[in-house]
């Protein structure tokens, strides 16, 4: 071993491992239907709730809106409640980052948070895209599905981890190869 | 609000505390996966499934809670888990984690969230479109691997929990 291990991932996924059995336990016996974790159905719900106030009737007669509900239900909470649970975290041990251009980006891109800020709404815009036809994101898919055994699950975790790979080696890897 | 609501609240506040202090919202370590310089975010999430396969398992067993399972379409699941991938390296964060890092000050994933709402609105436009063609493509319903297989996930379940040990230790001995 060539560092002392760090068992905070370990831990911190433990944790969440204990929260989605009991998320899923509790919410069977309050809600009477299973709650497991995921995130980016809430996502469709925030777009439509946003574009329903401009064009609502167009997200009135949207086929994709209609099935989804366009509506504030238990994981739109779960998700608000991710940014401020993770704010909490971060006062607490100190943690907070001022941070427009992350270090791996500007090592190959320099330092314009325009560039960066381009990126990552392109890049956010074809993950949410990719993440709807496949049903699910990381959370849902991967967190939530693999616990289950789903076999739609660990399809779809072969393409996040398989499209995330191809695409970050073409993208970070500096002239040189890798570090 | 109501218990729904209140659930949600408080599920995502642990959730969110838990992914931030796991370092699970750090582009680098994002990225990191991708690149296979850093597993932090592999730690994170093969212990939480790990410990949640067999607590929820063990839920079902005892028919105390029912599983909710995602059907299957190879092109959805595979083109669109994909195409996720592509972004998500660009981007660096999952739906999950993008807020969490803006939480967490990495303002640049404001831009990500921005970007996730654009392609839920895009999507649903395009749904229509999708749903009689590559959503339509190879659909086998919801399934679990025991019942793909044929076999207890008894069986599977702890051959799983030996493979991400297995997986723990190798991370932990390449250093990553």
């Amino acid at each position: 071993m060539t560092k002392p291990v760090s068992w905070r991932p370990y831990i911190a996924g433990v944790l969440a491992g204990l929260l989605a059995i009991v998320s899923v336990w509790v919410s069977t016996g309050v809600l009477g239907k299973p709650k497991y974790l995921g995130a980016s159905t809430t996502f469709v719900r925030a777009a439509g709730l946003l574009e329903r106030t401009v064009a609502t009737d167009h997200v009135a007669e949207n086929e994709y809106y209609q099935a989804k509900k366009v509506r504030v239900d238990w994981q739109f909470m779960m998700v608000l409640g991710i940014a401020l649970g993770a704010f909490i975290a971060a006062k607490a041990g100190n943690d907070l980052h001022k941070e427009w251009v992350p270090p791996i980006w500007s090592d190959r891109f320099g330092g314009d948070g325009r560039l960066r800020a381009v990126a990552a709404f392109g890049g956010g815009l074809v993950a949410m895209f990719g993440a709807r036809m496949a049903g699910g994101c990381p959370s849902g898919h991967g967190m939530s599905g693999l616990m289950q055994l789903s076999v739609s699950g660990f399809l779809a975790m072969a393409g996040f981890f398989g499209g995330g790979v191809l695409v970050a080696n073409l993208v970070y890897r500096t002239k040189g190869g890798a570090k | 609000m109501n218990a729904e609501l209140c659930l949600g609240l408080f599920t995502g506040i642990v959730f969110g505390a838990l992914l931030q202090q796991g370092r699970v919202v750090r582009f680098e370590n994002q990225i990191g996966a991708m690149l296979f310089r850093d597993m932090t975010i592999f730690k994170f999430m093969l212990s939480a499934i790990l410990v949640g396969m067999i607590g929820i398992y063990l839920l079902v067993s005892f028919e105390v809670v029912a599983l909710s399972v995602k059907a299957i379409s190879l092109g959805g699941n595979l083109i669109g888990g994909t195409l996720f991938g592509a972004g998500w390296a660009v981007c660096g964060y999952c739906p999950g984690t993008s807020v969490a890092a803006v939480a967490e000050g990495r303002l640049h994933a404001i831009w990500a969230v921005l970007g996730m709402l654009a392609g839920a609105a895009l999507y649903a436009e395009a749904y229509p479109w999708l749903k009689n063609s590559v959503l339509a493509w190879g659909t086998f319903g919801k399934i679990t691997l025991p019942s793909l297989l044929g076999v207890s996930p008894w069986l599977l379940v702890p051959m799983f929990v030996m493979a991400f040990l297995g997986l723990f230790v190798l991370f932990e001995k390449k250093g990553v």
